[in-house]
């Protein structure tokens, strides 16, 4: 089975079964989506498939062929973050970061969708996702930081 | 800490610096071999000053810091990152010391094979602890090399400077760190006293610097042990018993064995895993084998409803921690309220996860746990192994708050390991593993009793019920996999925590000052579910009581909250951070809006730590009885200041914390198992509740001691949202969490 992720096209061996989370993190060696609960109660794996955030954790590979997959490592690198990593760098948006990367995700899908949005907008949004060490008010600054830097033209690009 | 930075003129610095380095050059070697000795040359012996901070568990300068001759340096901490942002942190005190670019250190952070042991990170101690050690180290460092250097250049110190790793002569000679450091030149023991740079010239410390750490996080690099991948390394789940005690009878290993991948499937005693080549295949073979197993149980949970009359009735041990033994006389116009704390968990998003490798005699587990030393002497009674065949190396995990699944997780992937040798083995935890299986915070009874004489608090009593606050491992028996297994090794006895820090009784004795006060801590040893160190220990649960209670005899009193608090307080820090928070939230202006109320609460954590005052304005929906909490306004003083946004996001995250388990979380069990396994079943803070606004104000104390920040907003947070509520209903709740149904038994329409 073929894989898209992040513009590349992966060959996948694997049970049809397995969910995306665990291809992802075992076979592809990305780190960015994680495991939370393998219930789609947190959004610590969320990923984008096409344009909307996914929980990669309930997601089977099965379901998956020729669509966009995309995952942080495909907004940036640490040599040049995109708008959206640069905008949680800049708020510090981050205490243990272990929810930061589904949290990303869940941002870059709703800017996308919606550029501008308002702040209650990023709350509804965001709200699928968890944090445990209370950067909520961090990440909700760096979610209109990055739609700020999406407006100016977004530097450092966006790849998928 | 006993050596707070003075304010020394630079010649002072100098002068006092000159003199110091001269004992090390006379004799580097003679300390070397023979500290005690070489620190008494020439002088009567006496006994020692301590060393600052972790410098007394482990003097040697060399143990915190290394230069090599190409100039990098290397600084040592026996602590974790665990989130908290204490690598930032301390990279900024050793550069300042050094008088180098923060960038310019490479910081090794907790491993039983290089660090100093500092036993666990908790209990916001890394400041005082290694952050004072390594300030102090660094003072010393520097100060060794500008002696060198001044030998080398054949100029007196005062005419030498430092800047960015050189020392140059005022005849424009120079020499950098990396030239003057040989084998042993920092292979000494560091001295009571430091040269510790002037207050006034920080270029470093009490700046904000951005974290280390979240450029990785941000990108995905492999940086929690969740993404460690060895060379060969397989993956193993646990099958967990069902509930605490159960027995296992039988397992299907023939349903097992048709999972592709399956490697091994370990048994001992009660204690079931499997190992199999992908990470979802052991997760398969888990479920498999989870679903053929037939257990033993024991009902040993108390009925839920009756929670808190059980717990009030097991045995306890009585300690008076103020006070006389007689009960203070209240006698009329006395005012008595009872509060009440659930069980609540840490619940960290990323469940627990060891990596084990058994291999050449030697056991090595990386872990996210709070201590790596401990849980080395843990693992190796386990294993009934040496010491040094164990080595814990710390990786980061998921964010913990204290004593969680990791340890736990160590103890699989040790057990795993050692019977499948040879390749490393991959451990995480299941959601219902963490859920079900962390140690929570212990569920709390207290009950305050004063007396008011006109405005003022002339008796006060207070008594508290707790378990221990305090199960961390070692011994092996705190592990919870070592219960499981053939024999098993039974947990310790619980004992409580000695004040000033306590358990049960953190932040029990009052701040305040009372003509005639007595506190009572009823130690409760039995405990019905697994408890342990969560953020705070008891000082959430004594806070949230002795400042709803403070607002209580306020309004008997008629006065003002604040007012009052400041009538019985005499510390000037306190009388600070009140009035800081007080006048950025607008407390004087204040208008109440309909459905709206404040409330205030102030906390000095331990007595002897971080003070924080917090400040909360919510809204009541009496119908529904849901809580949204709109702004928060808080003010730290956590001695001075090393990175204040650091502060800032630490405290935030407190604060929303407190607020997610004071409006939403008890653990729920029946009377046989946990209930709360995922999120459903124990809902935390999302979005749509978080503040409007949170603002922390941080105040920094220039040369006085650190003091640690992460766990100040627990307890202030929790009675100032209880405060708010009173204030927009007219109506005291005392028992958390301010549930949606509790809070529409109360003051529903
Ligand atoms: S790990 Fe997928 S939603 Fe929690
Ligand atoms: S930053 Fe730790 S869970 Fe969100």
């Amino acid at each position: 089975m073929n894989l898209d992720i992040n513009g590349k096209t992966f060959q996948i061996d694997a049970d049809p079964t397995t969910p995306l989370l665990y291809i992802l993190r075992d076979q592809l060696q990305l780190n960015g989506a994680k495991f939370g609960c393998g219930l789609g109660q947190c959004g610590a794996c969320t990923v984008i498939v096409d344009k909307q955030p996914v929980f990669s954790c309930i997601t089977p590979v099965s379901a998956l062929q020729g669509r966009k997959i995309r995952t942080i490592e495909g907004l940036g690198t640490l040599e040049n973050p995109g708008p959206v990593q640069r905008a949680f760098i800049e708020e510090q948006a981050a205490q243990c970061g272990y929810c930061i990367p589904g949290m990303m995700m869940r941002a870059q899908a709703l800017l996308e969708q919606n550029p501008a949005p308002s702040k209650s907008d990023i709350r509804r949004y965001m709200n699928a996702n968890l944090c445990r060490c209370g950067t909520h008010m961090r990440i909700l600054r760096a979610v209109e930081r990055a739609a700020a830097f999406v407006k100016d033209g977004g530097k450092g690009g966006t790849a998928g | 800490m006993s050596a707070a930075p003075g304010s020394l003129t630079r010649r002072e610095f100098l002068t006092r610096g000159g003199a110091l380095i001269v004992s090390f050059s006379l004799a580097p070697r003679i300390l070397a071999a023979s500290p005690q000795e070489a620190q008494n040359i020439g002088k009567e012996p006496v006994k020692e000053p301590a060393l600052p901070g972790s410098l007394s568990k482990a003097p040697l300068l060399d143990s915190w810091i290394r230069i090599d001759a190409d100039g990098t340096i290397t600084v040592f901490t026996g602590k974790a990152e665990l989130g908290q942002g204490i690598k930032t942190a301390l990279i900024q005190v050793a550069a300042e010391e050094l008088v180098v670019e923060p960038r310019s250190i490479n910081l090794v952070t907790a491993d039983t094979g290089r660090t100093p042991n500092e036993g666990y990170t908790a209990g916001s101690q890394s400041m005082q602890d290694s952050a004072t050690a390594i300030m102090h180290a660094a003072a010393q460092v520097r100060a060794i090399l500008v002696a060198l250097a001044s030998q080398r250049l054949n100029l007196p110190a005062e005419q030498l400077t430092v800047h960015l790793g050189v020392i140059r002569g005022n005849d424009g000679r120079s020499i950098t760190y990396g030239q003057l450091v040989t084998g042993e030149t920092l292979h000494v023991r560091a001295n009571p006293q430091s040269p510790l740079r002037d207050p006034k010239t920080r270029g470093v410390i009490g700046k904000s610097m951005q974290r280390v750490d979240i450029p990785a996080k941000v990108t995905g690099r492999a940086i929690y042990v969740q993404d460690l991948r060895l060379p060969d390394m397989v993956h193993a789940r646990v099958v967990r018993p069902p509930s605490y005690g159960a027995r296992l009878i039988s397992i299907d290993s023939a349903r097992v064995q048709k999972v592709p991948g399956l490697l091994r499937i370990v048994r001992n005693g009660s204690y079931i895993a499997v190992v199999a080549e992908r990470e979802y295949q052991a997760i398969q073979a888990m479920r498999a084998l989870a679903q053929g197993a037939k257990w033993e149980e024991r009902a040993t949970l108390p009925q839920p409803a009756d929670l808190y009359n059980y717990f009030q009735k097991l045995p306890t041990q009585d300690y008076i921690d103020l006070g006389g033994a007689a009960d203070i006389a209240l006698g009329p116009g006395s005012i008595t309220s009872t509060y009440r704390r659930p069980y609540q968990m840490h619940g960290s998003i990323g469940p627990s996860c060891a990596v084990g490798l058994s291999k050449d005699g030697i056991v090595t587990i990386w872990s996210h746990t709070q201590g790596v030393y401990p849980l080395r002497d843990a693992l190796a009674e386990l294993l009934k192994a040496p010491p040094d065949r164990v080595r814990v190396i710390h990786m980061e995990g998921s964010g913990c708050y204290g004593h969680n699944g990791a340890d736990d997780a160590g103890a699989d992937a040790a057990l795993i390991a050692t019977a499948f040798p040879g390749r490393p083995v991959r451990v995480q935890w299941m959601r219902e593993d963490e859920h079900a299986w962390e140690p929570y915070g212990s569920v709390m009874v207290s009950t305050a009793r004063a007396r008011l004489d006109g405005s003022n608090i002339t008796e006060w009593q207070y008594e508290v019920w707790s378990n221990t606050h305090n199960n961390r491992p070692a011994p092996a028996g705190q592990l919870s996999p070592a219960w499981a297994i053939e024999p098993p090794f039974t947990p310790s006895a619980p004992k409580p925590a000695p004040l000033p820090a306590g358990g049960g009784n953190r932040n029990a004795l009052p701040i305040y000052k009372f003509p005639n006060a007595r506190v009572v801590h009823h130690f409760v040893p039995g405990m019905p579910l697994r408890v342990s160190a969560l953020r705070a220990l008891g000082a959430y649960h004594n806070v949230f009581s002795i400042e709803s209670f403070i607002d209580e005899l306020a309004a008997a009193a008629r006065a003002d909250p604040i007012d009052f608090r400041l009538r019985h307080l005499d510390d000037a820090r306190a009388r600070d951070v009140i009035s800081t928070a007080a006048e950025r939230f607008g407390w004087s202006q204040y208008r109440r809006q309909r459905g709206r109320g404040r409330g205030f609460a102030f906390a000095r954590y331990k007595n002897y730590a971080a003070y924080c005052a917090v400040v909360l304005e919510v809204e009541v929906d009496r119908e529904s009885g849901s809580i949204r909490p709109l702004r928060v306004v808080a003010a730290i003083d956590s001695g001075e200041a090393v990175n204040p946004d650091g502060m800032r996001n630490q405290t935030e995250g407190g604060i929303i914390q407190s607020l997610s388990w004071s409006l939403y979380e008890a653990v729920t069990f029946d009377t046989t198992r946990i209930t709360s396994r995922d999120w459903s079943t124990y809902p935390i803070m999302r979005f749509s509740n978080v503040p409007e606004t949170i603002d922390v104000h941080v105040i920094t104390r220039p040369g006085m001691p650190f003091l640690g920040t992460g766990e100040a907003a627990q307890g202030p947070t929790a009675a100032a949202l209880a405060n708010a509520v009173a204030d927009a209903t007219g109506v005291r709740i005392r028992e958390l969490p301010f549930t949606r149904s509790r809070v529409k038994a109360a003051v529903g329409l």
